[in-house]
């Protein structure tokens, strides 16, 4: 414990640049992931499938980049990189499509189509995984750092201009997000068919087509977290590497209360949690390390049993919609 | 009688066509890695069932299935996600391997010890499940991420108790950990009073406990209680609609909780069978796969209690003769994407229908689950 006070009283700056930097790095996969779920269950369908988009986009894109690295054709590294992100971006819209077909088409029960998402990706990358796979370098080598050396802003930049191209694009991903759903007639239908779809229906609302619309963008947006865990944050791929971070996107979602800018906090508090215990393992605070990374678990429980009340979800989401004949 | 056998074949029929569909599927892939199928799928079958070793071992893999498969399936029928039977698993097994090895229970009888483990073990499941279901039921916080969350502490926790602490000395070993287990970071062999009555043995190490039994009877007693008491009935009357149950008068609060808690020793249950009938100890990531299988195998069985039986022996069967079929060259996880196709298929039956012609029977989408739904 009084390492701890130490730590805290004696601030270490780097320390705090380290934890403020890798908070975001821990908060993006988890951001992206949440926005997806937004984008599903906003127009009513329950989407516990990320998990497995992320780990199907996460191997595609990698593969892709794999493939792409052994062709001896002098590729530059951004269109390489570029093409495959597209790549995991357009496998994790196809998942999208396959829940929508079956939650829409066969009337699937909607957790067990997310449950086939996340076993069909557990199971095809582990049976294709290769280990010996190597690739020519992954997407933060793109960007660097403008301030270098001593520089007083040196320890700024790393927290602020040293990210991918991905963690930027997340931010904006939020933006709009709230802009599309509040201030957007795509938006205002989205959320109408999540409320109430017979009525949004009524209207002249063609429900299905928009839910298959948003599940292809739900999957996309977990086809981008996917692809940031293997080309941006790690650089390879490790069998079931998503290790969950599907399912906390789920939490932070109900978290921010399906608000894009709510669900971005609460990764962002998640995220914070992680970077600061692993910072206190590695400062050597004198516990054993399995207790600290208890940390953002038991917190993610204390606030949402606390602080954030009832969560209300979309009316309608989780339930088959049968339109009246057309 | 006719009529009867001609029913049960169309309620076979899908299920059947569409484990035959998952396995063609399955063979393309084996075709595309370049390998024999047949070959692939004879081996499979042969390590699963066709000689004693194998079948013990399914046997073995089957049983924490059916009761977790049961923690889930039950949760389902009161209107709850369960995604924690993980968690509720883990702290069934640490307390079985301390309540088992503990030199305060050193010499009890066979039938206390064994009485106390499990009594133990699902106590601590059902804590582990009731707490999500309490912060349910009080604070509205959903069971989905607080389960998850538990998972992950419960299996930190656990790690904790069984660490060897560090090399220095400065961070003690964990209190259930085995001094004489070397690197290895495990609880220390529980007592010879503790282990659950083999079976049938097959050496070396291939011995059947009496585990499988007790899951089986305890998904017998799951289906009465669900079908033929109050508190079944309340249960299920809450889990199709909490606001019509609350308005009969029933507690929704606290059976929300008495659910979750159930639920939980359920999976607990599980995690005893675990350590005292299988392993003798507990250590680190021993069922890691095991919370997520029991999600797949209630939902296979559309949270049944006697079809998790049968949906969790598919499951057993197969993940043990993946290790044989391995050898032919087909990666284990072959089997996952087999039973993630079979869940689609069953699930969605019009596929089924449409690629074998078979005429529409009438009825389809069930949901179990009531989505995100408030109570």
């Amino acid at each position: 414990m009084n390492d701890l006070l130490h730590w805290v009283v004696v601030l270490n700056w780097a320390a705090v640049f380290a934890t403020l930097s890798a908070t975001i790095r821990q908060a993006i996969p988890i951001t992206l992931g949440s926005m997806s779920g937004i984008s599903s269950e906003r127009s009513g369908i329950v989407n516990i499938g990320i998990e497995g988009m992320m780990l199907m986009s996460a191997f595609s894109g990698y593969m892709m980049n794999v493939y792409l690295s052994s062709l001896d054709i002098g590729m530059a590294d951004t269109t390489r990189l570029l093409l495959s992100v597209a790549v995991g971006i357009l496998t994790g819209g196809l998942l999208g499509l396959l829940h929508a077909v079956l939650c829409i088409q066969y009337k699937v029960d909607h957790i067990i189509s997310g449950t086939v998402i996340n076993l069909l990706a557990v199971g095809i990358t582990g049976y294709f995984y290769d280990a010996t796979a190597e690739t020519k370098g992954k997407i933060p080598n793109l960007i660097k750092n403008p301030w270098k050396g001593d520089h007083y802003l040196k320890d700024v930049g790393v927290v602020l201009f040293d990210k991918d191209i991905i963690t930027y694009l997340t931010f904006i991903i939020v933006a709009v997000m709230t802009f599309w759903l509040f201030n957007t007639t795509w938006g205002l239908r989205t959320r109408s068919i999540g409320e109430n779809p017979r009525a949004a229906d009524t209207l002249g609302i063609n429900v299905y087509r928009l839910q298959y619309t948003n599940l292809f963008l739900s999957g996309a947006l977990a086809g981008l977290a996917g692809v940031y865990l293997t080309l941006a944050d790690v650089g390879v791929f490790e069998r079931g590497m998503t290790a969950g971070k599907g399912f906390i996107a789920l939490a932070v979602m109900i978290f921010g209360k399906w608000h894009p800018m709510g669900a971005l906090g609460g990764a962002l508090l998640f995220g914070f949690l992680t970077a600061l215990q692993n910072q206190l393992q590695f400062f050597g605070v004198n516990m054993p390390h399995q207790l600290v990374s208890l940390l953002p678990y038991v917190v993610t429980v204390v606030v949402l049993a606390g602080f954030v009340g009832q969560a209300r979800p979309p009316a309608h989401v989780g339930q088959a919609y049968e339109t009246e004949g057309h | 009688m006719l009529a009867r056998i001609r029913a049960l074949a169309q309620t076979l029929l899908i299920p059947l066509l569409s484990i035959f569909t998952a396995l063609l599927v399955g063979s393309l892939m084996i075709l595309l890695a370049g390998r024999d199928p047949i070959a692939a799928y004879e081996a499979l079958l042969e390590g699963a069932l066709l000689e004693p070793r194998g079948l013990v071992q399914s046997l073995l893999k089957t049983t924490p299935l059916i009761l977790a498969g049961l923690a889930v399936g039950f949760a389902f029928k009161g209107g709850l996600f369960n995604i924690g039977a993980q968690g509720q698993l883990i702290m069934g097994s640490v307390v079985a391997a301390w309540v088992g090895s503990a030199t305060m229970f050193h010499g009890l009888p066979i039938w206390l010890h064994i009485t106390l483990g499990f009594a133990s073990g699902a106590l601590a499941g059902a804590i582990w499940g009731g707490i999500p279901g309490a912060l349910k039921a009080y604070s509205g916080a959903h069971e989905v991420i607080t389960t998850i969350m538990f998972n992950f502490i419960a299996g930190r926790i656990a790690e904790w108790l069984i660490s060897n602490g560090s090399a220095d000395g400065r961070i003690p070993p964990g209190p259930l950990s085995d001094p004489n287990s070397g690197a290895l970071a495990r609880s220390p062999m529980v007592e010879e009073t503790a282990r659950l009555p083999i079976i049938y043995r097959y050496p070396p190490s291939s011995d059947l406990n009496v585990g499988i039994f007790i899951a089986v009877a305890v998904a017998v007693l799951i289906l009465l209680l669900l079908n033929r008491t109050t508190f079944g009935f309340e249960l299920r009357m809450v889990g199709l609609n909490p606001n019509a149950a609350r308005y009969a008068g029933i507690n929704v609060k606290r059976q929300t909780i008495l659910t979750m808690a159930i639920a939980g020793a359920l999976a607990g249950t599980a995690g005893v069978i675990q350590t005292l009938g299988v392993n003798g100890f507990y250590e680190a990531n021993q069922s890691l796969s095991l919370g997520f299988d029991s999600i797949t195998v209630s939902l296979l069985a559309a949270n049944h209690p006697i079809g998790i039986i049968f949906s969790a022996f598919l499951f057993g069967a197969m993940e043990q003769g993946a290790t044989r079929m391995q050898l032919t060259g087909a990666a284990v996880e072959l089997t996952v994407v087999i039973q993630a196709l079979i869940l689609m298929f069953i699930a969605a039956p019009q596929i089924i229908r449409y690629l074998y012609r078979i005429g529409d029977a009438g009825g389809s989408g069930q949901t179990f689950s009531s989505g995100w739904g408030q109570r």
